[in-house]
């Protein structure tokens, strides 16, 4: 976590490293891709007229197998996409859901909202339970998230992309036993369940 | 009745499968279309005075008329990034019938000449976006989108884009850096999008929303659909409607109705024997109103004369339950997290905005500091390269006017509990 902006521009340059090439070329080492991993992302730079637009979801399929923005993982799309591991290290740390700091390849991603519907409805309170219970357990990388677009199930929280809520502290037993037991987390109060608020969408 | 043209059976199992769709009638608005030139088209969507749902409020038809004519390569970019505070519309839309986004999509491109399209979408919204992809799966299988659609001259190709975690990719010009893998800085203005956007080419970008309420207009007329709503607010919209209400959740009303109607009629308004103390009627940028403020009329043209803005249509209901400090240091905090760093007035006014609420919380503020924080407001607005700095200062600015009192009494009462004295009166006591 940086010190007080979160779009990495508070972060310092590391002025002691050389400025690193594209791998594999004009004689810097390339480095071993994984086969899945460099087809995954050839398939998302066929998808754009400027290859580079592909960074993005490049960067998330290495964080899948890597669990995080490692150097290795962007030594890796910087290979593929043959751009420097400098300008992806500028893109990953911009933004939220790509993680410059070691997470597990294993870990489900908790992402409570903290904004401020959630927080009028008690997210304060869930957040500090969701992170004392998940307490140190690698398997659970818990994180306070920015609004999440859910604010009608608030207070809530997203595991590995699927919304639950509205969430009480009594929830968080349960809720953390399904994350690790692998099992489909608080199926009645899954967000894609739920039917429009407005009575004149109905039938 | 209020017509519902987006929400129509919403929840109709299956709704966002192909067959389902084109059982009620779905692309039926786009075989329409494309039998018109797309200057006709163009003219329906001038015509319906539709204005853009994503937060601005600009005439479509205009933006589209705005586009360089001629063979030129274009762009349409569909912002899904819906990520302003209290907003959760385009999440349901896209959910449960992604179609009609499709369907919409095509038709403005038609309208705009654009050859290429994508839908940015925030990566917190994968659920959504596994539904659009087998949604555009199907449509380009049907012939809805790709090479000569439906045996027409036009041609679409269509992506579906997944962000990774930014509130200023929403922001159009933040979008356009993303959208070509960098990070989302905005663009200084001019040149626009229209003339100069995605890999500099010319480019369309319009709200989930908005691009689906088009296959509506296509089908009744543009003249029809302005019928809906008032004379410079014209349709439905959808409003989400969060925080202390008894039944959260998006509605779609006419534009024009009275907020009371909304607040209280649909979503129930406060738990029960509390007030409304404040509501942001527009998403966390917009300035604040109060109890006192219920019955203007739910539009773009009332909300801009009680000097604040529809935006995205999000109204956040806050009751007296809860300190305007805590809803203060909440939405300045928000900024501060998601300014992108790039012009001072925005990052270091959020920064320090933050530093000076939490002042006022840890009682080691003073009535003038109160008065500092209101013209640091001040200078943030219109001072930045893009309106994130303004997001923050107009709400602040707005709670600090209408709330001066409750921050000075909170300031006063926090101060007499941390000082010295009051620690002595405290153990006296
Ligand atoms: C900080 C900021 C965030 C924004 N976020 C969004 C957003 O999440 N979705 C959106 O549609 N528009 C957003 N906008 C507005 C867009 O810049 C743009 O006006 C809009 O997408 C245009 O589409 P429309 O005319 O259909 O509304 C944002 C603007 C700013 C300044
Ligand atoms: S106003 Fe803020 S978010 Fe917008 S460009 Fe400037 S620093 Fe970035
Ligand atoms: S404030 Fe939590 S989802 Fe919007």
């Amino acid at each position: 976590m940086n010190a007080v902006g979160s779009r990495g521009w508070d972060v310092p340059a590391d002025l002691e490293k050389n400025p690193a090439t594209i791998p594999g070329v004009g004689g810097s080492p390339s480095v071993p891709v994984p086969e899945d991993l460099r087809k995954e992302i050839e398939a998302h730079m066929a998808l754009y007229p400027d290859t580079r637009s592909a960074a993005l979801p490049a960067l998330a399929a290495a964080q899948r197998l890597h669990g995080w923005c490692s150097p290795e993982a962007i030594d890796q799309v910087a290979c593929v996409m043959g751009v420097t591991p400098a300008s992806l290290d500028a893109v990953a740390t911009f933004y939220d859901m790509l993680y410059t700091e070691p997470v597990s390849p294993q870990a489900h991603s908790v992402y409570v909202c903290t904004n401020i519907s959630c927080s009028l409805r008690g997210a304060d309170e869930l957040y500090a339970a969701i992170s004392e219970q998940a307490g140190d357990d690698e398997a659970l990388d818990v994180r306070p998230f920015e609004c999440l677009g859910a604010c009608d199930i608030a207070p809530m929280a997203s595991v590995d992309g699927v919304y639950v809520g509205p969430l009480t502290v009594d929830d968080v037993p349960k809720l953390l036993d399904d994350i690790r037991a692998g099992r489909e987390v608080l199926p009645d109060k899954q967000l894609v369940r739920r039917p429009c608020a407005d009575p004149k969408a109905g039938a | 009745m209020t017509e519902t043209l987006l929400f129509d059976r919403i929840d109709e199992p299956g709704l966002n499968t192909l067959a389902v769709y084109e059982a009620r009638g779905g692309y039926q608005a786009l075989r329409k279309a494309l039998k018109m030139t797309p200057e006709e088209v163009l003219g329906e969507l001038e015509a319906s005075n539709l204005r853009g749902r994503g937060g601005a409020g600009f005439q479509m038809g205009k933006k589209v008329s705005f586009l360089p004519h001629g063979a030129i390569e274009k762009y349409l970019v569909c912002n899904a990034d819906e990520s302003e505070p209290g907003t959760f519309k385009d999440r349901e839309l896209m959910q449960k019938t992604p179609h009609l986004l499709i369907e919409g999509l095509v038709i403005a491109s038609y309208a705009a000449g654009a050859s290429r399209s994508f839908i940015y979408i925030r990566g917190e919204y994968s659920q959504q976006a596994d539904i659009l992809d087998e949604a555009l799966r199907e449509a380009r299988d049907a012939g809805y989108v790709g090479e000569r659609i439906l045996g027409s001259e036009h041609s679409l190709s269509l992506v579906v884009h997944r962000g990774a975690g930014a509130y200023i990719c929403g922001e159009e010009t933040g979008l356009l850096d993303s959208l070509e893998g960098k990070r989302g800085n905005p663009r200084l203005k001019p040149p626009f999008p229209a003339n100069q956007g995605l890999y500099q080419g010319p480019t369309l970008i319009n709200n989930v929303e908005t691009l689906s309420t088009v296959p509506a207009i296509v089908r009744m007329g543009g003249a029809e659909y302005a019928k809906i709503g008032t004379e410079q607010s014209t349709g439905t919209k959808l409003v989400s409607v969060s925080g202390h209400v008894q039944r959260p959740g998006n509605y779609e009303i006419e534009l024009g109705v009275p907020s009371r109607e909304i607040i209280y009629g649909l979503a129930g308004g406060p738990p029960e024997g509390r007030k409304v103390k404040c509501w942001f009627p527009g998403g966390s940028s917009a300035p604040v109103l109060t109890g006192e403020d219920l019955d203007i009329p739910y539009d773009f043209e009332s909300m801009a004369k009680a000097g604040t803005m529809l935006g995205s249509g999000a109204i956040i209901v806050v009751d007296d339950s809860t300190p305007i400090l805590d809803v203060a240091l909440k939405t300045a905090k928000f900024y501060r997290h998601e300014s992108c760093g790039k012009c001072t007035p925005c990052r270091e006014g959020t920064n320090w905005t933050v530093k000076m609420l939490e002042r006022i919380d840890r009682g080691e503020a003073t009535p003038m500091d109160l008065e500092i924080m209101a013209s640091v407001q001040e200078h943030i607005i219109g001072h930045c390269l893009c309106v994130l700095g303004d997001a923050m200062a107009m709400p602040i600015g707005s709670m600090i006017a209408k709330f001066k009192d409750e921050f000075e009494a909170h300031m006063e009462a926090r101060r007499t509990e941390s000082s010295p004295a009051g620690e002595l009166a405290g153990a006296a006591a």
